[in-house]
């Protein structure tokens, strides 16, 4: 079983992230989109989404930070295994409180405004739960440990060398069964959830604009009348009836 | 007619459209084919890509012109370049969580339709049934309808609505003068709009994705639908507000200039079902690389001859060897020596753009209604065909002038005034050679044209048929003759051997010498 969930089970979501990215990118650029509602609602949307993004930026930042740099790298070069915690609960603890505030808007934006409820799509209907529960799992987590009731579980010593052992194919899983069950959920949802990006709007998160910044203002393109005469029929407006 | 300069930059093509206010009725016709032909899709309930506005009005969506709010188009910095009004590319990236001027479903319209299956399934009873409004959105019953695409058409609910039309404000404020509602004072005419199809589209320049472009080989604007990511940045960047976000799909959708009917010489939807023959489709061509220049002269009044510099004299054997060079086809070069729109806009000058101080360098031109001015003469019970009369009263009308002048010249009244005069010389010059009068010399040149420069425009203006009102070279032609110039014929016949890839065959439209 452990085998299963920490050896097996994060491939499988890797592997679902990878062909589903390729399917989208090759078959679906039409649906690769982040379905914006704010047309039909600013007012909620302006607060608890940029909440949401860029406390997540900063969760993922930190995630970063914290599962790929070995503690032995940090010790090195002289900060103190307290220092480090106290700068990652503080850090972590504001970006991570304004992301869940930002989805608690987002969500409940979702409920209660009638255009933006019909707007929900089927897969928003399966992604939601699995990203509401990996941030709370994670939040969960977080205060947990920070309070002493996981009897102080460092995870740097632990999860962070099994994740890193995911990258070498030769997963130390029986560092993750050891580890606090808060842990082990919100792993199981992120990993999940990671499944879930391109088959959902959060595949919009890989086409980040960035390139804007660095091309003409003005784009021009040639008509290229081989390219619409051999283009089959693919996704696209819907027909009229 | 515009200067040329001793140099001739890049020669580009565009299709433009001009629009004679005088003759359109308000039938909304282009309106309705047109969405019946793009928006009537699940998405685009609210989506009109032409639409006709009452002015003075607030339009659609509500008070689009006021860019204070929008902050759509361009502005000028100080060191004299353009800049989107909405801001830096890196402001905009970090607004693109949640864009602060985009206009909301409230400031179109709410969509709405009826219950009709209700008329049709209701039992036999002793009460009629009815047809509920319904929300085209959430598909719950609307209690009241509070605003619609063309609410206040024909100035309805005028005493309420039009006071809060941004240019009303504008030159309330400006001239110090009351614009008057009363029905007997009033004065109105009818802007129907379609997307601009900028030479310096704020648009494509918003768009995050590069997913937005303008089509080299014809001008006409275009949203990838395949690249479109949904990031709304577009929406805001038109300051005309004609790109829409489809709410269904995610993506930006806007005016294609009905692009596959172009590409095979036919005129648009809009134009091809224009009841009141008020359209004109023609080539421009224009030098690209003085659009950049034009759009940020400093002083706002200057921007319309600026863009009218940018156009480039079909004639001119120095400008058709420059469109050569710059890979223009015969075909083309001569529907530019044709085009109505050329004449409207350059030889006769009588066609203006539409709001020129957003800096888009717009390419939908109208040609302003002299309609409220001759109406005003004849209702003070002069002769409204007099030139005498009608030159006393355009300079006495201040007030649909100056709206004119915030609508189609940044303010600066004296191009409005010229055209207004050369209108109403018009109408006196034919009103003599319709009666069998002599023909009045004088009267052509008052407004600096001759007289038969002066049945020229009136023929161009009242009876143009068809195919002088849409010159439109199709592209399929232009692919032709750029195959046959990449490959010309040889001995060998390509269609007899066996051939590793498809086989383009050769439509020269040349015999070749044997």
């Amino acid at each position: 079983m452990d085998l299963f969930l920490w050896g097996v089970l994060p491939y499988v979501s890797i592997a679902l992230l990878i062909a589903g990215t390729f399917w989208r990118a090759r078959y679906d650029r039409f649906g690769w989109t982040t379905h914006s509602t704010q047309v039909h609602e600013s007012r909620l949307l302006r607060i608890g989404s940029p909440l949401f993004h860029f406390g997540m930026l900063f969760v993922v930042l930190g995630h970063v930070v914290g599962l790929v740099i070995p503690q032995s790298w940090t010790d090195a070069v002289g900060v103190s295994d307290h220092t480090y915690h106290l700068l990652a609960v503080s850090t972590g603890a504001v970006a991570g409180v304004a992301a869940a505030a930002g989805i608690g808007i987002l969500v409940f934006r979702r409920f209660k405004v009638p255009a933006v409820r019909k707007a929900t799509l089927r897969s928003d209907r399966l992604m939601y739960p699995f990203l509401l529960g990996a941030m709370l799992l994670g939040l969960t987590a977080t205060i947990l440990n920070s309070t002493g009731a996981t009897d102080d579980c460092n995870y740097r010593e632990g999860i962070s060398i099994w994740f890193r052992s995911l990258f070498t194919f030769q997963p130390d899983y029986h560092l993750m069964s050891a580890a606090p069950l808060a842990f082990q959920l919100h792993i199981l949802f992120g990993f999940t959830l990671f499944a879930l990006i391109p088959y959902s709007r959060l595949v919009h998160m890989f086409s980040a604009p960035v390139q804007y910044l660095f091309r003409p203002y003005v784009v021009y393109r040639r008509r290229d009348p081989k390219l619409t005469a051999d283009r089959a029929a693919r996704r696209g407006w819907e027909r009229v009836r | 007619m515009p200067r040329r300069e001793a140099t001739i930059g890049r020669v580009m093509a565009q299709i433009a459209m001009v629009m004679n206010l005088d003759k359109c009725i308000g039938c909304h016709t282009c309106s309705v084919t047109c969405k019946q032909a793009w928006t009537n899709r699940q998405g685009t309930e609210y989506v009109w890509f032409n639409n006709v506005e009452t002015l003075p009005g607030q339009g659609y969506p509500r008070r689009w012109e006021d860019q204070e709010k929008w902050k759509g188009g361009w502005e000028r910095t100080r060191s004299g370049r353009l800049r989107l009004r909405a801001g830096s590319r890196l402001k905009r990236l970090g607004q693109v969580f949640a864009n602060p001027e985009l206009p909301g479903i409230d400031d179109y319209y709410q969509p709405w339709t009826y219950e009709y299956k209700n008329l049709i399934d209701a039992p036999a009873g002793n009460d009629l049934p009815v047809a509920r409004p319904v929300s085209a959105l959430t598909g719950e019953p609307v209690d009241t309808i509070e605003w619609g695409p063309n609410w206040d058409d024909n100035l309805g609910g005028a005493p309420q609505n039009a006071p809060l039309d941004p240019i009303v404000e504008k030159i309330r404020d400006e001239v110090g003068e009351k614009i008057r509602f009363e029905f007997e004072q009033s004065f109105m005419f009818y802007l129907p709009r379609v997307c601009e199809h900028c030479l310096n589209p704020a648009c494509v320049s918003s768009c995050p994705s590069g997913a937005m472009y303008k089509r080299e080989e014809d001008g006409i604007v275009l949203v990838d639908q395949d690249a479109c990511r949904g990031w709304r940045m577009c929406v805001t960047g038109c300051p005309y507000k004609k790109v829409y976000f489809n709410h269904a799909t995610g993506k930006a959708e806007k005016c294609t200039f009905c692009f596959p009917r172009i590409e095979v010489g036919l005129p648009t939807v809009c134009s091809e079902t224009c009841v009141g023959r008020m359209r004109y489709l023609g080539v421009m061509l224009y030098d690209a690389d003085k659009v950049a220049d034009a759009a940020a002269v400093e002083d706002e009044h200057d921007l319309y001859p600026s863009q009218l510099e940018c156009f480039l004299d079909p004639d001119d054997p120095a400008v058709a060897a420059a469109a050569k060079a710059s890979g223009i086809t015969h075909e083309w070069i001569e529907a530019a020596r044709r085009s109505p729109v050329y004449d409207l806009i350059a030889t006769y000058q009588v066609a203006l753009p539409l709001h020129p101080e957003y800096r888009t360098m717009p390419m939908v031109w109208y040609v302003p209604p002299l309609s409220p001015v001759v109406e005003a003469v004849a209702a003070s019970g002069h002769d409204g065909e007099d030139a005498g009369n009608l030159f006393g009263a355009i300079d006495a009308m201040r007030i649909p002038v100056e709206y004119l002048a915030e609508l189609l010249t940044a303010g600066d009244t004296h191009p409005v005034e010229a055209v207004l005069r050369r209108m109403a010389a018009m109408r006196s010059y034919m009103r003599r050679v319709n009666l069998g009068e002599e023909r009045d010399e004088s009267i052509a040149r008052a407004v600096g044209l001759t007289g038969t420069e002066m049945e020229d425009l009136f023929r161009l203006l009242a009876i143009a048929k068809y195919e002088d009102r849409y010159v439109v070279p199709s592209a399929a032609r232009a692919d032709a003759d750029a195959l046959a110039e990449a490959h010309p014929l040889d001995d060998t016949c390509p269609v007899g051997e066996v051939a590793p890839n498809r086989v383009l065959l050769n439509l020269s439209p040349t015999r070749r010498s044997a």
